[in-house]
């Protein structure tokens, strides 16, 4: 049996009322709200956060491919799969690929997944959909659209949905589109683009999969398809292809609370499907742009077995609404800013952050074996990697010690409104870990007015500094999310 | 370790140009115009100067940095980056150099122009992976003070006014010092209603950020008395740098400086001092922020562990107290041009001790202590050096 062994979802912290678009800019505001990558945030770092969640009580060590899709990669030439491998603990020898281009990556790298699998080239692929889309400001795709991130874990064992068959069409009609040099998404007039696109492809690939499987809408449980810039689209759709609605997995409810999640959305949707789902339904899925992909889905048992995860609805619960406008131009660099009155940062070294990589996107620290003190550091030019024990003076006779997955407690803070920050005051945390370990770290997500010595905080993966077309990736503390 | 500087060489000489924001001044002139003083206190002149060492740590690279605007004439000349103990390492080693016999007239110059960043706060100092939390020096201190306020139980508002009561100290100080760049008068309502740069450190918990040079001319004991009737023994110099454990492991408590109590203990005993709080007259120590003058308190032992804020609160540390702190207004009014700071400490102990600090006058001080804490609490270089008649 080949199909879902996991599944887990990341929704930045951040929302923002769709009236704050409004109050910008005038004019009509969608109702709810929607999710906001911080200024720490991309594609990468969240679909990191998703694959985290989706490998909860699993050993990365196991998985034998990271297929990351999107269609903002923040690298047009380098595989941003290559470095989440690290931060996940994935072994070397695997396959990594980015799948971009279209809004449909993430279904499309789903089925090289289930390829890879039914083939024997792997056992288990971990694919990881994200997207951080913009739309031009003051437009209403700027309140439609979303960010988020949504993982699948592809495989043998202890399937949770089998992937009984799939079906595709390609189509050459774009409703969306970005040139090499867009920061913004184009559109045409949307009417023709859901009459000739998602209008004839959705219902091509649905039935596609449906009759190649001998199967009708009655059999299905759910039906989970991500819906058109125009959401009432969707389900028109499925009324005309005989669903009702108590089949429908309704994406008003994502729409209306986080956006339109681009190539995220359809594995979003399926995550939060998979969250109510019971032990033999059949869930009919697809993922549209540029044409679209389908898959039959069979959940099995094994769905009760699945430990706790953050997944769709936790991470829906969990957030902090922005108090401006503003803040979103700025975190996501849409508009010059003064800049803070402080030195200028210095070059990023390719030959030191590759030297360190392991240490520095894999939090990996020593334990040493003659004191077994954990450490870590992330100090210096001379300091790392530790070749001393701090405690004891052993020399080269550790242990590697992951930190990336524990807790720790505020030791000690401070919010500095001197330092150059995006989302001022720039908050600094000592934090203890909770099996020994001490190291400072920047402090995200978080409100100030509730830092404080004692906090509870966990480690998330974060882009803290772009200098020489190098996004350099690396850790921070965040309250404990949820 | 047998050992011991104290009382092997002196200084005869010593020059501080004023410090500010000195913007029609280049290192050459701080450089120059501290060395000229300091010669001229001397009664020598350049060419008698045998060998020197340079404190800096942004300005100059190398011996030249020194040599080359005084011309002085193919002479040994070494250069000390040690963070902000560069001044104090200058120092040392050309002491060193003369008790060791080897010189008898030597220099020691700490400069450091600063304020040709068009930026606040000290140049960058990232990391070569950029991974460093993003905080400011003062971030890195005010990570001190919270945690001192968190272990001896003080409200924000106790702990804050404890710190406003050391920067009122020193600002009035520093109002009789025509060299400070800082030179107004404060009071605890204007230093709890300042800004808040990083919490809980306000604007005047903060030194400023100055320019500045500093030199020292150093001889041997035996031959310092026939340079001036007066001059000031060295009877200590200690420097302790950190292995760094501090930020590592959690044992490190964050509201002392471990490498503070040990440069302090190490200069205590190469002096001879049983009770520092008795024996030392006056001292000039590393107020780069009010919390690290309130710590460092109890890390000279000048205070008990926690209980600083009955000596501020004691006025202890005040000009006409028991033990003044600051004499001259401290880095809080002189600001910290690095390499620079640890000779203008030595400077205002120098004048006192020849009793040449005029209105700032301490009554009969015989022994003064200079502390310099260079880089941040969780892996610092500290420096002591102790000096008398």
């Amino acid at each position: 049996m080949i199909g879902i062994t996991s599944y887990g979802a990341y929704i930045p912290w951040h929302r923002i009322d769709r009236q704050k678009f409004a109050k910008a800019w005038g004019g009509f505001a969608i109702p709810g709200e929607r999710a906001i990558a911080y200024y720490d945030e991309d594609s990468v770092t969240m679909a990191v956060g998703a694959a985290i969640d989706c490998l909860t009580d699993l050993d990365p060590a196991t998985v034998d491919g990271l297929f990351f899709a999107t269609t903002t990669s923040p690298y047009k030439e380098k595989l941003c799969s290559a470095t989440m491998a690290l931060a996940l603990h994935l072994r070397r020898d695997i396959q990594t690929s980015d799948v971009t281009g279209s809004l449909r990556s993430g279904t499309t790298a789903l089925g090289f997944a289930l390829d890879a699998v039914k083939a024997g080239r792997a056992s288990n692929i971990l694919v990881a959909a994200s997207d951080t889309r913009m739309a031009p400001p003051s437009g209403i795709n700027e309140q439609a659209l979303g960010d988020s991130a949504g993982a699948i874990l592809v495989g043998k064992k202890n399937v949770i949905a089998e992937i009984l068959d799939s079906y595709s069409v390609s189509d050459e009609l774009a409703a969306t589109w970005r040139s090499e040099n867009d920061t913004f998404i184009r559109a045409w007039e949307d009417r023709m683009v859901m009459d000739e696109s998602y209008s004839r492809v959705m219902p091509e690939v649905l039935s596609g999969v449906m009759n190649k499987c001998g199967l009708s809408p009655k059999d299905f449980a759910k039906v989970v398809f991500d819906p058109p810039g125009d959401v009432r689209r969707h389900g028109r759709v499925a009324s005309e292809l005989g669903f009702d609605a108590t089949q429908l997995l309704d994406p008003a409810g994502i729409f209306m609370n986080v956006g339109l999640l681009g190539s995220a959305m359809p594995f979003v949707m399926l995550i939060s499907a998979l969250e109510q789902a019971e032990p033999g339904e059949k869930i009919l899925f697809a993922g549209y742009g540029n044409g679209a992909d389908a898959f039959v889905l069979q959940v099995t048992n094994a769905i009760k077995k699945l430990g706790a995860r953050r997944g769709f609805s936790k991470h829906l619960e969990s957030k902090h609404m922005m108090e401006n406008y503003n803040d979103y131009l700025r975190w996501r660099e849409i508009v010059p800013l003064d800049q803070a009155r402080r030195p200028d940062r210095g070059p990023i070294s390719v030959s030191a952050i590759w030297r360190q990589r392991k240490d520095l996107l894999g939090l990996w620290g020593i334990k040493c074996r003659q004191c077994q003190t954990p450490q870590y550091d992330n100090g210096g030019i001379t300091t790392t990697p530790i070749r001393v024990c701090a405690v004891c003076g052993a020399v080269d006779d550790f242990d590697d010690y992951d930190f990336s997955r524990k807790k720790a407690t505020v030791f000690s803070y401070t919010l500095d409104q001197l330092a150059p920050a995006p989302d001022p005051p720039s908050s600094v945390v000592l934090i203890d870990f909770e099996d020994g370990g001490r190291m400072l770290f920047d402090l995200t997500d978080r409100n100030p007015a509730e830092v404080q010595v004692g906090m509870k905080v966990e480690m998330t993966f974060r882009k803290v500094y772009f200098n020489r077309g190098i996004a350099n990736y690396y850790w921070k503390a965040r309250p404990i999310r949820c | 370790m047998s050992g011991s500087i104290k009382d092997r060489v002196a200084i005869i000489g010593m020059g501080c140009t004023r410090f500010g924001e000195l913007w029609g001044k280049g290192p050459s002139d701080l450089i120059v115009e501290a060395v000229n003083e300091a010669l001229a206190d001397a009664g020598i002149e350049i060419k008698d100067i045998e060998a020197a060492w340079a404190g800096s740590i942004f300005s100059g690279h190398g011996g030249r940095s020194v040599s080359e605007p005084l011309r002085l004439q193919f002479k040994p000349v070494s250069h000390c980056v040690n963070a902000c103990a560069s001044g104090h390492d200058a120092v040392r080693n050309a002491s060193y150099s003369v008790a060791a016999g080897i010189y008898d007239i030597v220099l020691a110059v700490g400069f450091e122009k600063l304020k040709d960043e068009g930026t606040s706060g000290l140049p960058g100092m990232d990391n070569l992976t950029h991974t460093h939390a993003v905080a400011t020096m003062p971030g890195m201190f005010a990570m001190m003070a919270t945690k001192y306020f968190h272990r001896y139980g003080l409200s924000p508002q106790e702990g804050k006014t404890m710190l406003a009561k050391i920067s009122v100290k020193s600002h009035y100080n520093g109002s009789m010092n025509p060299k400070a760049h800082l030179r107004n008068v404060l009071t605890v309502e204007r230093v709890l209603n300042a800004p808040i740069i990083a919490w809980p450190l306000g604007l005047f918990d903060c030194c400023g950020v100055s320019d500045g040079g500093a030199a020292a001319i150093i001889t041997s004991a035996e031959l310092a008395k026939k340079f001036r009737p007066d001059p000031v023994y060295i009877k200590a110099l200690q420097i302790c740098a950190s292995p760094t454990s501090g930020r590592l492991t959690t044992d490190y408590d964050f509201t002392h400086v471990e490498e503070g109590y040990r440069a302090g203990l190490a200069a205590y005993k190469e002096a001879g001092i049983k009770n520092p709080r008795k024996e030392i007259s006056m001292a000039e120590v590393h107020d780069c922020f009010s919390i690290t003058e309130a710590v460092t308190m109890e890390d000279l032992q000048f205070s008990q562990r926690g209980k600083v804020k009955e000596d501020i609160d004691a006025g202890t540390f005040e000009l006409t107290g028991a033990l003044p702190v600051q004499p001259d207004g401290g880095l809080k009014c002189f600001g910290h041009p690095i390499g620079a700071s640890g000779i203008r400490m030595l400077y205002e102990l120098y004048l006192q001790l020849q009793g040449r600090a005029d209105k700032r006058q301490i009554k009969n001080p015989k022994l003064g202590l200079a502390h310099n804490m260079g880089h941040e609490p969780l892996a610092p270089t500290v420096s002591v050096c102790i000096v008398g008649l």
